[in-house]
C-alpha cells in the first residue's frame, strides 16, 4: 500500500503539523514503508492470536473516589498564553 | 408515499462520582471556572490518569439493569481531534472493547404494548471542558471543570420507529439511572445528553436511508420537536425525488427548524487507538456478582411489585414507578394508610395536578408524603368526606399545616351524628313536598336531588352513608 501527496498532505492538517512542500516527497516514502511494512503483518494469520491492547502483562489499576486534588488555578494560568476572569483564552473558535 | 422512520440514540450519561474519572479533581457542579481542573484535566506533560474505581462500578450496574453482557476486559482507546475544550488533543473512550456490551430496554407504547430497544453498547468516556463565546473580543474563554467529568455513552440499536417512541426509551433511561443512582439525570445542567440518527426508508423496504445526527438536544419536549421536524425535513427531500446529505445537524428551538453544523463537512478521522497510558481494564465474575447483589430495586420490577402486592393496575404501576422520586413519595403514603389504591389515586389525581398546575417537581412537594398519608387515614377513618379531603389538602399545599389541624381549624369534621343528620333531612323534606310527592310516586331518580340538598345544608360535612340510609328510611314514609 502505497500513500500519495494528497494522503501525506491530509495527515498533517488532522495533526495540526506544518510540513514543507519540499518534504511531502519523503514524508510519502517513509510512511508508505511503514504502511508496507503492516501489509507484511497483515498477511501473517492471527485466527487463534488474542488482540493486545498494552505490550505490559499487567492490569489497570483503580482509584478510589476521593478528592485528592486542590484548586491550583492561580498557578496553572500562569503557564497560560492568555487568561481572564479564571478563564483559558485562545482565538475565537466559530461553530 | 408513506414513509418509514428510524432512530438510533447515543445517550451520554454524566456519572455522578465526587471525582473525575481519570484525576482525584472534585466534579461538583457550580464551581468557579478552572477551580477543579487539575494537571491531569488540563493534560499536562508528564501526567498519568487513574481510573476512577466508582466510575465502573456504576457502568457495570448499568449494564446489568439492562441485562447486558459486561465486558470482563475493556480497554480505554483515544479519540483523536483538536478543539480548546480538549486540551490533551484527544478524548479518552472506549472503542472495541467496551465495559458494557449487547443489552435491552422495554418501554410501554401509548397502545400499552410493550416493546423492546435493543442496546448496542454502553462505553465509558471523559466529557470535555466549555467554551463561552461570549464577553471576549476576538477570543473564547475555556472552562474546563467539566473536562474529565465520567460519561456513560449509551448506544442504542436503531430499533425506534417515531419521536414518540425515542422519547419513551429516553424516560426509561433516565428512570433506570435514577433508580440506580449512577446519575442526577438532571438534564437541564447537561447529565443526560442525547444525539439522534434518523433516516426515512418506504415501507416495506429492508435498506436504511441515509441518515443525519441531531447533536446534543437535552430535554424531551426538545427532542420530540426537533425529530419531528427533522422527519419532516428529510420526507420533503425524498418526496421531490431528492436525496440526503449525511451530517451533523443542529436543532434551533427558537426557529425550530435543523440546520447542517458545519459549514464544510470533512469526513471525520479520530484515528483511534489503545491509550498507551491506561492498562486494561480487567474484572471478574465475583465483581460482577457482587455489583449484581446490591442493585437497588429498578422501575420495571417495582411495576411488577405494585401491581402484585399492592393490587394497583398496571397503568397505575407503570405511572408511579416511572420516576424513583414520586415512587418513594408514593410508597412513604402507603406505609402511613395503607390504603394503596387511595394512595395511587391521590398521587396520580390531586397531587399530581397540583404539581403540574405549579410547576413543581415532586423533590419540591410542599406537602409531606407523612401528611399524605394522614389526609388518606381521616377518610378512611370518617372524619372526613372525600371532598372536604380535597379542600383540606389545597389546605396543606397553601402550607397551612397538617390535615389534623387544618380540619380541626376549620370545623371540617364530618357529622356523623344521626340525630343532626335527622334534623337536616326532616328540613330538607319539609321545605320540597313536592318533590317528596314525586319520589314517593316512583320517581326514585330523585334521591340524588335529596342528598344534594342534604350535603348542601350540612356544608358538605354530612356523611353520605348515613344520609343516604336516613333519607331512604324517611322517603319511603
Amino acid at each position: 500500500m502505497s500513500l500519495d501527496r494528497s494522503d501525506v498532505e491530509s495527515i498533517a492538517q488532522l495533526a495540526r503539523l506544518k510540513i514543507d512542500d519540499a518534504e511531502v516527497p519523503a514524508y510519502t516514502q517513509t510512511l508508505s514503508n511503514i504502511l508496507d511494512l503492516v501489509d507484511k503483518m497483515q498477511a501473517v494469520d492471527t485466527t487463534d492470536v488474542e488482540p493486545l491492547a498494552n505490550p505490559l502483562d499487567a492490569t489497570q489499576r483503580l482509584r478510589a473516589d476521593v478528592v485528592s486534588e486542590e484548586n491550583q488555578r492561580e498557578q496553572l494560568q500562569k503557564v497560560a498564553p492568555k487568561a481572564e476572569q479564571g478563564l483559558f483564552l485562545v482565538p475565537k473558535v466559530i461553530e | 408515499m408513506s414513509w418509514e422512520i428510524v432512530i438510533g440514540l447515543e445517550v451520554h450519561v454524566q456519572l455522578n462520582t465526587k471525582t473525575k474519572i481519570f484525576s482525584g479533581s472534585s466534579t461538583q457542579f457550580g464551581a468557579e471556572p478552572n477551580t477543579q481542573a487539575c494537571a491531569v484535566d488540563l493534560g499536562l506533560p508528564g501526567v498519568l490518569p487513574v481510573f476512577n474505581e466508582e466510575a465502573l462500578h456504576k457502568a457495570v450496574a448499568f449494564g446489568l439493569a439492562i441485562d447486558a453482557e459486561i465486558g470482563k476486559k475493556s480497554v480505554f482507546d483515544r479519540k483523536n481531534y483538536f478543539y480548546p475544550d480538549l486540551p490533551k488533543g484527544y478524548q479518552t473512550t472506549q472503542m472495541d472493547y467496551p465495559i458494557v456490551g449487547v443489552g435491552h430496554v422495554d418501554i410501554v407504547l401509548d397502545d400499552g404494548a410493550t416493546k423492546r430497544i435493543g442496546v448496542t453498547r454502553a462505553h465509558l468516556e471523559e466529557d470535555a471542558g466549555k467554551s463561552l463565546h461570549e464577553d471576549f473580543e476576538g477570543f473564547s474563554g475555556i472552562d474546563l471543570n467539566r473536562a474529565g467529568t465520567p460519561l456513560l455513552e449509551i448506544v442504542s440499536e436503531p430499533d425506534i420507529r417515531s419521536a414518540k417512541e425515542a422519547v419513551a426509551y429516553l424516560k426509561k433511561i433516565h428512570s433506570i439511572i435514577t433508580y440506580l443512582d449512577i446519575s442526577d439525570g438532571d438534564m437541564s445542567q447537561g447529565s443526560m445528553r442525547c444525539d439522534v440518527n434518523i433516516s426515512l426508508r418506504e415501507k416495506g423496504e429492508s435498506e436504511f436511508g441515509t441518515r443525519t445526527e441531531l447533536k446534543n438536544l437535552n430535554s424531551f419536549k426538545f427532542i420530540e420537536k426537533a425529530i419531528a421536524t427533522e422527519v419532516e425535513r428529510q420526507a420533503e427531500i425524498l418526496e421531490d425525488g431528492g436525496s440526503i446529505t449525511q451530517e451533523t445537524r443542529l436543532y434551533d428551538p427558537d426557529k425550530d427548524e435543523t440546520r447542517p453544523m458545519r459549514s464544510k463537512e470533512v469526513a471525520n478521522d479520530y484515528r483511534y487507538f489503545p491509550c498507551p497510558d491506561l492498562l486494561p481494564v480487567e474484572i471478574d465474575q465475583q465483581y460482577i456478582d457482587s455489583v449484581s447483589a446490591n442493585l437497588p430495586e429498578l422501575p420495571d420490577t417495582k411495576r411488577d411489585r405494585f401491581m402484585s402486592e399492592l393490587d394497583l393496575s398496571e397503568y397505575d404501576a407503570s405511572v408511579l414507578s416511572s420516576s424513583k422520586a414520586l415512587a418513594a413519595y408514593f410508597e412513604q403514603i402507603v406505609d402511613v394508610c395503607k390504603e394503596p389504591k387511595l394512595a395511587a389515586n391521590w398521587t396520580m389525581g390531586e397531587l399530581s395536578s397540583a404539581l403540574n398546575k405549579n410547576a413543581v417537581e415532586i423533590e419540591d412537594c410542599p406537602v409531606p408524603a407523612q401528611d399524605m398519608g394522614t389526609l388518606i387515614l381521616r377518610i378512611k377513618d370518617d372524619t372526613i368526606s372525600g371532598k372536604i379531603a380535597k379542600q383540606v389538602f389545597f389546605a396543606m399545599w397553601e402550607g397551612e399545616g397538617t390535615p389534623d389541624a387544618i380540619i380541626e381549624a376549620k370545623g371540617l369534621k364530618q357529622v356523623t351524628d344521626t340525630g343532626a343528620i335527622e334534623a337536616m333531612i326532616d328540613e330538607v323534606l319539609a321545605a320540597n313536598p313536592n318533590q317528596v310527592e314525586q319520589y314517593r310516586g316512583g320517581q326514585e331518580k330523585l334521591m340524588g336531588f335529596f342528598v344534594g340538598q342534604v350535603m348542601k345544608a350540612s356544608k358538605g360535612q354530612a356523611n353520605p352513608g348515613v344520609v343516604n340510609k336516613i333519607l331512604k328510611e324517611k322517603l319511603q314514609g
